[in-house]
């Protein structure tokens, strides 16, 4: 077994083709999920117990169990329902749920830390519920909860390759087929390590930047 | 003769087993100047604290400005619990200076004194920010207008924090233990801020205070709180010099061995 370096230049477009998929996948993934861990946080603070119990069960359920699970769910069950999602989209969702309901911690926390006195001084002002949230609370509560977030969005970029298993055609699923066709792995596979090395190193040094601009906070 | 702007009538209140308002009635006249004193756990800032709905009562009945706080009026006149439209259309008769200063301390001084004028009273920016310039400038606070709350000391944050509560222009205001947060010598500034205020305007004003000579010079009328009953009230001379109460003789002793000036 010896190193081919012309099979890795003749290689890479395809490799490129993934890297783009795998970090389109994680954007998208990431935005779902900052949307719905704050969703999932808002409404589990809802005081009426019909919003907010059923929520937490959800999040609970989501967060126990495998992320593997969920994606064949919602790429090979549901159609069975007549729901029909394109491998990205599936993967997208089955991204942005599961690590929405990890994100909902992070807002919950990062909400709790906003003292009383912010949400008092806002009623004393005769903001309503809305105002008090969008001006007060969340600028607030948002910045120093940015670099947690952050975290969990290099968390879900490195569990991409699960997405694979749904047919999305990703970094991972790329070197599978060039490997399965070259009976050759070591040149794909190594690629792959080196790819998500490299873009993890890149996340880790604009994480280290996050929380220097944001993790601290005036008061 | 005038009706009061604020009846409170029978109130009471609980944390949990502590009962903190017991039956508790007292009327304020608008532009009455009003100070509160007693030890700590006596009531009183959680009166001001109900005023601004901030807490719930758990009995009796509040009139602000001939309207019911806390109850609204049914088709037939029968009184129920105000929903939170009703206590949002009443607490704009009220506004509030906290201990803590409470500012949004993500917004600049001038932004926290144009934020609730613009959202709630839908005021343009520009006529909220001449607003909010003369407001500061009243404080002596309009050269620190684009700075950020952190970087201001305690004594300029409340007076900042009074700005922004004057600019809702309520009928009612509330101090609750303005100074007790600040560094000694950063009080006398926001004292003077209040005494303007006191001076220059017909709001209704009432203070929580261990400042006991400045609630003799700024009070109309000094209500002596313990175990959240009245037990003594009337004019600041009578109440400072002469308590009649022993549990008011008792209170100003203590305070005043504690260094605090009468």
């Amino acid at each position: 077994m010896e190193w081919d370096w012309e099979f890795v230049w003749s290689i890479m477009p395809t490799m490129i083709e993934g890297v783009k998929i795998t970090i389109l996948a994680t954007i998208l993934g990431s935005l779902v999920a900052a949307v719905v861990g704050l969703v999932i946080a808002l409404l589990r603070r809802s005081p009426n117990w019909f919003i907010s119990r059923p929520v937490g069960l959800f999040a609970e359920f989501i967060r126990g169990t495998p992320l593997l699970v969920q994606l064949y769910f919602l790429f090979y069950v549901l159609p069975g329902a007549g729901i029909l999602l394109s491998p990205l989209v599936a993967g997208v969702i089955g991204l942005g749920l599961h690590y929405g309901t990890y994100t909902a911690e992070v807002y919950r926390g990062g909400i709790d830390n906003v003292p009383r006195g912010q949400w008092e001084a806002a009623k004393a002002c005769n903001l309503n519920p809305t105002q008090t949230w969008l001006h007060v609370i969340l600028p607030q509560a948002i910045p120093p909860m940015i670099p947690a977030l952050a975290n969990y969005f290099i968390a879900m970029f490195k569990e991409t390759p699960l997405l694979s298993a749904i047919t999305v055609l990703e970094l991972m699923n790329q070197a599978r087929s060039i490997a399965n066709t070259n009976y050759r792995y070591i040149e794909p596979m190594t690629m792959v390590g080196v790819f998500f090395l490299v873009i993890s190193i890149i996340s880790v040094f604009g994480l280290r930047w996050l929380e220097r601009r944001y993790g601290r906070v005036e008061r | 003769m005038a009706s009061p702007i604020i009846k409170i009538d029978a109130i009471s209140k609980s944390f949990g087993a502590l009962k903190v308002l017991d039956d508790l009635s007292m009327q304020v006249m608008p532009g009455e100047k009003l100070a509160l004193i007693g030890p700590s756990g006596s009531g009183k800032t959680t009166i001001l604290r109900i005023l601004m709905t901030l807490e719930r009562i758990d009995g009796g009945h509040i009139e602000i400005d001939g309207e019911q706080l806390y109850h609204m009026q049914k088709n037939g006149g029968e009184l129920v619990p105000a929903d939170e439209r009703h206590l949002a259309r009443m607490r704009r008769k009220i506004g509030m200076v906290f201990q803590l200063f409470n500012l949004f301390p993500h917004k600049s001084v001038l932004d926290n004194v144009t934020l609730a004028p613009m959202l709630t009273q839908k005021m343009p920016r520009e006529a909220a920010e001449k607003r909010a310039m003369e407001l500061l400038d009243m404080v002596g606070m309009a050269d620190k207008a684009k700075n950020m709350p952190s970087q201001l000391s305690g004594g300029q944050k409340q007076r900042v924090a009074i700005a922004r509560a004057l600019a809702l222009s309520p009928r009612i205001m509330l101090f609750d233990e303005v100074t007790s947060a600040l560094d000694p010598e950063l009080v006398e500034e926001v004292l003077n801020v209040m005494r303007r205020l006191a001076e220059e305007t017909d709001m209704t004003m009432l203070l929580v205070t261990h400042e006991m000579g400045f609630a003799h010079d700024f009070a109309d009328r000094v209500l002596f709180f313990d175990r959240g009953r009245i037990v003594e009230e009337g004019a600041p001379d009578d109440i400072f010099r002469n308590p009649k109460q022993e549990r008011t003789q008792s209170f100003l002793r203590k305070i005043i061995a504690a260094g605090h000036r009468v």
